[in-house]
């Protein structure tokens, strides 16, 4: 394998991915990510110098529309998804001390 | 002949000529679950007294005249993907095991509209990651041409269950083949349409610049009234068209002498385990029916074929990593108990709620869009995305149609896959390159391998051509006696 994953880089990856693996997800999981950087790399053999990145493929942008209300009022059916709520708010543990 | 073997718009056409009423065509599908769902695990949730009630409702609508199109009354199924107003939606994770959704996909509530009465939800990839309907956290579904194997994914419950009898029509979700592989598996027809023309209100994002829903039916004629049905611009997606040609049905009746339809050479030598020859064989018999019926099909080549896959799988999890940071235990679906700080219940939550596939492709997907990585990586496939879409265009200024294989091979075993994902992935090989173009792509039956396994073609268009690929794929069904004679075929072959 040409793509070496440390464990700093994996921690880090984590920590944006909101995940926390065990330390056998993590070994499992640098030797997935390296081997797929690794097909991923193959890519570099073709010369994309002076190719726009296409995000979308067709040419739609700034998409409005008339900012007025729609539907009801459904934050009761909302709310009943919710783990936790509390006088019709989401609830969740302490955020700050 | 049994009503479980009609297709879903001779179904419609009985019942609204006052042959069969709808709760009948119910009590028929629901007999076929009864005996086939302990098996092969179509659904993940089953609906049958609102299935039973809507039924009523639906049955007086076509009595008042109220309902006359091809799809009134038809039982339907839909993937687990799409919001359904009151019944849960999974998309086959522990972390919504729980959820119901306060609304309706637009395309579920366009099918609703047009009469179709719905049986439940089937089984899926964890949200749509996968290409074996084996990462779902409910378990695996089987395939019924082979109970020992897939029936290919993501899309894979959908298709199965159309196979089996299940359901009349299923509606499916395409993100890099996952409508088109499980049909081919299966031995169904399945449509990814043109990236725009199916509303993805309600669809449970994955990979949102690539996402498309759409049908998967029995026979092409089916599957041009589905796509019909659904089709549309939708204010609510912004990336939804307006277009103005979405009279599917119209296209079947036509012929398709002079129709140019091209080989790519390259899809014939690819790298890896490579492709069927068996695969392969069929395809160029389905050729030759085209030919016969009129076409002119030639070789050529297309490029950039092996690019696609690292090309997809760095936008796909790039996009998945950002869309999945919404399941975080706040709003819904499931939280990690006992938690007392918000970011640690963040992190518990996620860790327990998704499965090793989901957490692949949002680690990737981190990665991917990290900064010093980002222009490396992300950037770079958005670039060769850019390329690849140029190689159609050429194409499709000789072609009206590419024709190939939809998989290299026909349904692998259970648990054959999952060991090796970059040799899962090799398998999307015919499939991605349509999603990162936008392209519209039909799956149909053209035959089976020696051990009795469907294989399936794949016919592509060019932007907004469905139309073409819709005519090219009824001649061939017609000519090669396909569509509901497939389908009782099966019926022979599980008999449980």
């Amino acid at each position: 394998m040409a793509n070496y994953i440390s464990d700093e880089t994996i921690d880090y990856v984590a920590i944006l991915a909101k995940l926390e693996l065990s330390a056998q997800e993590k070994e499992q999981a640098k030797k997935d990510m390296a081997g797929m950087l690794d097909y991923i790399d193959r890519l570099n053999e073709l010369d994309t110098s002076g190719v726009e990145p296409m995000s979308h493929v067709f040419p739609v942008q700034n998409v409005f529309r008339e900012d007025v209300v729609t539907g009801g009022d459904e934050s009761e059916a909302i709310l009943s998804n919710a783990p936790a709520s509390k006088e019709r708010m989401f609830k969740v543990p302490r955020t700050v001390e | 002949m049994k009503l479980t073997e009609l297709s879903a718009t001779q179904l419609s056409a009985r019942i609204r000529g006052k042959e069969i009423r709808v709760t009948e065509a119910l009590d028929e599908v629901f007999k076929v679950i009864s005996e086939k769902e302990g098996l092969l695990h179509c659904y993940v949730t089953l609906e049958r007294e609102k299935a039973y009630e809507r039924a009523k409702e639906v049955q007086q609508k076509i009595d008042r005249g109220e309902l006359t199109g091809p799809l009134a009354g038809v039982p339907f199924a839909l993937k687990d993907n799409l919001c359904t107003e009151g019944t849960r939606t999974t998309c086959s994770s522990k972390i919504l095991e729980n959820f119901v959704p306060a609304y309706s996909a637009e395309a579920v509530k366009l099918l609703e509209k047009a009469g179709a009465v719905f049986l439940g939800k089937t089984n899926m990839d964890e949200f749509a990651m996968g290409s074996t309907t084996e990462t779902s956290y409910f378990g695996v579904t089987r395939n019924p041409h082979d109970p020992k194997r897939v029936p290919g994914g993501s899309s894979g419950g959908s298709a199965a269950a159309v196979a089996a009898g299940e359901c009349f029509a299923a509606l499916g979700s395409d993100t890099g083949g996952s409508i088109r592989q499980p049909a081919s598996f299966c031995g169904v027809v399945g449509m990814k349409p043109t990236y725009g023309t199916v509303s993805r209100y309600g669809l449970v994002a994955y990979g949102s610049s690539l996402d498309q829903i759409g049908p998967i039916t029995r026979d092409v004629r089916d599957c041009a009234a589905v796509l019909e049905t659904i089709a549309g611009h939708d204010p609510k997606d912004s990336t939804s068209m307006a277009r103005t040609d979405t009279d599917f049905t119209s296209a079947l009746g036509e012929d398709i002498k002079g129709m140019r339809i091209g080989l790519p050479r390259d899809f014939f030598q690819i790298q890896g385990d490579g492709l069927d020859p068996q695969v392969a064989s069929a395809v160029r018999e389905a050729a030759k029916v085209l030919e016969d019926r009129g076409a002119v099909v030639e070789e050529f080549d297309l490029s950039l074929v092996e690019y696609a896959i690292p090309t997809y799988y760095t936008i796909a999890s790039a996009e998945a990593s950002s869309n999945l940071e919404r399941f975080d235990g706040v709003k819904y679906g499931y939280r990690a108990p006992g938690q007392e700080e918000l970011h640690a219940m963040y992190k518990k939550t996620r860790s327990q709620g998704f499965g090793p596939e989901v957490k692949r492709r949002i680690m990737l997907g981190s990665f991917v869009l990290s900064s010093g990585y980002y222009d490396a990586y992300y950037l770079k496939a958005l670039r060769v995305k850019a390329l690849i879409k140029r190689a159609f265009d050429e194409a499709f200024q000789k072609y009206d149609c590419i024709l190939g294989p939809v998989a290299p091979t026909t349904a692998p075993r259970l648990g054959e896959s999952l060991s090796n994902p970059l040799k899962m992935y090799l398998g999307d090989i015919y499939t991605i390159a349509v999603n990162l173009a936008g392209l519209p792509a039909i799956s149909v039956p053209c035959g089976r391998d020696d051990r009795g396994l469907p294989i399936g073609l794949q016919l592509i268009g060019d932007c907004y051509q469905e139309k073409k690929l819709l005519r090219a794929a009824y001649q061939y069904e017609k000519a090669a006696g396909g569509g509901i004679q497939e389908k009782k075929a099966v019926e022979g072959r599980v008999g449980l």
